[in-house]
């Protein structure tokens, strides 16, 4: 397992709104270590069943908590991470969608004064480590604990993937949604060298999408791995110029094509699935 | 958000950033009156797509007549899907020489990346393969921006020393699209330095960040009627949708982006071609769906539609109710393939059957089918 273990003290910020909320008893539910939320203004009270605070430096002195899944709205939600970063927290989580990208580009120069904060997202699903718990949006009855590692830019897709696993009797180590915005907290290459040190992973599902170059990038990584990789890109149709959902997803010129991040994973033996199920299927 | 040449233009110009007299026309008297003011002009289709010099989109006049007629020709024509709404006419320059000078997002370093280069009017990315060690790079710190000595360094880097004062403050007034408008691009190819020696922008680009649409209101309301886009993209965005106009014919309704774009790629594995790419998000409310089969269904270019969500915990049976009614209440004739799955993935399949619409078991199989009954 990776990023999130039996050692993870988990907050929610934005405990009190509506996504927030809802999540945090999911999370809860599943066994997560939930020991406290952040609320400006609602400190003293209490939500899901934890207590509130007003700031997260306060959750932090009062339950240690080192690690945070942010869900508050898009113009907010850059403060919220360095308020993360700043009390201590080592592993954020933003699922928040639509944070603007300057914001987004002033957060990754705030963080490089705190080496030890990594941040996952904006605009993903969270990650999961079955048996243990969940930071974020991704359905627990899907997964199931095993040895395959999965790290994707896209929500949906992930669970796709990880259902077809579970139904295959695949159970994962742990599940990473990297998000779909173009300026990201951890990127495919930082969770691959996860994996890789990970010693409960022995297989690696990488589901990309076009935009960036992050996926040639963790495919070079991949070149010398001892462990078992698959990948599945989506986009492979997408026109130049438009943008597909995703703000990330988006193919300018040469740069960022399927054709590429196919033709760099092929390059280092790794195979690339054309549908979900068949990942399952080259998995072995 | 995409500005048009003449609007990027106009934000350059409140930032202090010299331009060419010009101005903007919606009919050839309108560009006739242009060029008497300004004299022989430039006649500049407005689109937010590079390449319409190739596309016969800008045409020289050196007399009234001949700029109405150039409007005459321009407005109304089609540049790569854009209905060219109006023209910019522009005064000529005396050029003595070119320069690129560009920000952007460098998504790979996560930071914005400025560009300087004494060969202008090229595209930066052919001067980049060409001759890479012309173009000087900065990456600002986003929370102070350039330094001075940052911009001496990076002029003098790019051969330009000889205008060193000058650019230095071009670039820094150009910088400010970055904190005031949240631009993702900023560009001005070619930054002309003119025989008397002002620098003046030949072209400006300017992209600003539909994420941080809340804080520029301003902008929109006072550019976003102008452009007129693919209609159908422009009745989903009223609605809410995240949809983006395809020349296929098979309607493709999906929940997540990741799974949008994979579901297009699934349709043409499959033979057909997708019409469109339509993420309906995460919940697949009722409405939601009907909002976006409505819209699909406006493209007479639509043979069939399909559906595919994933529904984590989103409850199957309620998404198929809400495919069954929606249908119905747009008298739905079309072949439709639903995907779903999620909790309660039998019970929405027999409400599909028992409606008649064929339910799929996944994403490649529900490909499959709708292709078929669309040939």
């Amino acid at each position: 397992m990776i990023l999130l273990d039996r050692d993870s003290k988990v907050i929610v910020q934005g405990i009190t709104g509506r996504e927030g909320g809802f999540h945090a008893e999911r999370m809860k539910e599943m066994g997560t270590a939930l020991v406290g939320g952040v609320s400006p203004g609602k400190g003293g009270g209490e939500a899901v069943g934890v207590p509130l605070f007003n700031t997260v430096a306060e959750a932090v002195i009062a339950t240690g908590a080192n690690a945070t899944g942010i869900f508050v709205p898009p113009p907010f939600a850059a403060d919220a991470i360095m308020e993360a970063a700043d009390a201590g927290i080592e592993l954020i989580v933003c699922i928040t969608e639509g944070i603007p990208i300057q914001d987004m580009i002033r957060v990754k120069a705030y963080l490089k004064s705190f080496p030890k904060a990594r941040l996952l997202g904006p605009n993903c699903p969270g990650l999961i480590t079955p048996g243990v718990g969940k930071i974020g949006i991704i359905p627990a009855q899907i997964s199931s604990a095993g040895q395959v590692g999965l790290v994707s830019r896209s929500g949906t897709l992930t669970y796709e993937a990880m259902s077809a696993l579970t139904r295959a009797g695949k159970g994962q180590s742990s599940v990473v949604g990297i998000g779909g915005d173009p300026v990201l907290g951890l990127s495919f290459s930082d969770v691959v060298a996860l994996f890789e040190a990970d010693p409960d992973t022995s297989h690696l599902v990488l589901i990309g999408e076009i935009g960036g170059s992050d996926e040639e990038h963790a495919a070079e990584m991949l070149k010398d791995t001892r462990l078992k990789v698959v990948a599945f890109i989506s986009g492979r149709t997408a026109p130049e110029g438009k943008r597909m959902g995703h703000a990330g997803a988006i193919v300018s010129g040469n740069r960022g094509t399927a054709k590429s991040k196919v033709e760099a994973f092929e390059a280092v033996g790794i195979p690339v699935a054309e549908t979900t199920d068949q990942l399952v299927d080259l998995l072995g | 958000m995409k500005l048009l040449e003449y609007q990027a233009k106009e934000v350059l110009a409140s930032f202090g950033i010299a331009i060419p007299p010009g101005k903007v026309a919606r009919t050839p008297e309108e560009a006739a009156q242009a060029c008497r003011e300004i004299g022989p002009v430039a006649v500049k289709a407005q689109v937010p797509v590079g390449g319409r010099g190739k596309a016969g989109g800008i045409k020289l006049a050196k007399t009234p007549e001949e700029a109405a007629a150039a409007a005459g020709q321009i407005i109304g024509m089609d540049i790569k899907g854009f209905k060219v709404p109006l023209v910019y006419c522009e005064g000529a320059l005396d050029i003595a020489q070119e320069i690129y000078l560009g920000f952007t997002v460098d998504r790979d370093n996560r930071a914005n990346i400025l560009m300087l280069s004494s060969r202008g009017g090229m595209d930066i990315e052919a001067v980049a393969e060409e001759a890479p060690e012309s173009i000087a790079r900065l990456y600002p710190d986003p929370w102070m921006g350039p330094l001075d000595f940052e911009l001496r360094r990076l002029v003098f880097e790019a051969g330009l020393g000889a205008h060193a004062a000058a650019l230095t403050k071009v670039i820094k007034q150009l910088y400010r699209a970055i904190p005031e408008q949240d631009a993702i691009t900023a560009e001005i190819n070619p930054l002309v330095v003119t025989g008397d020696g002002r620098i003046v922008a030949g072209d400006a680009k300017l992209e600003t960040d539909e994420n941080a649409a809340f804080r520029h209101k301003d902008l929109e309301q006072r550019y976003a009627e102008v452009l007129e886009g693919d209609p159908y993209e422009v009745e989903a965005k009223k609605r809410g949708l995240t949809y983006v106009a395809l020349d296929g014919e098979i309607g493709v309704i999906a929940n997540g982006a990741g799974l949008s774009m994979g579901t297009l790629d699934l349709v043409q594995r499959a033979g057909g071609r997708a019409a469109n790419f339509c993420d309906i998000g995460g919940g697949a409310k009722a409405e939601v769906v009907q909002n976006a089969l409505e819209v699909i269904l406006m493209n007479p270019g639509v043979k069939g539609v399909l559906i595919n969500v994933f529904g984590g915990i989103t409850r199957a049976d309620e998404v198929a109710r809400g495919v069954v009614e929606a249908r119905r209440n747009l008298n739905m004739k079309l072949p439709l393939v639903v995907r779903l799955s999620g909790t309660n993935e039998t019970e929405g399949k027999q409400i599909l059957r028992d409606n008649d619409i064929e339910p799929g078991d996944n994403g490649w199989e529900a490909a499959q089918k709708i292709v078929g009954m669309t040939r």
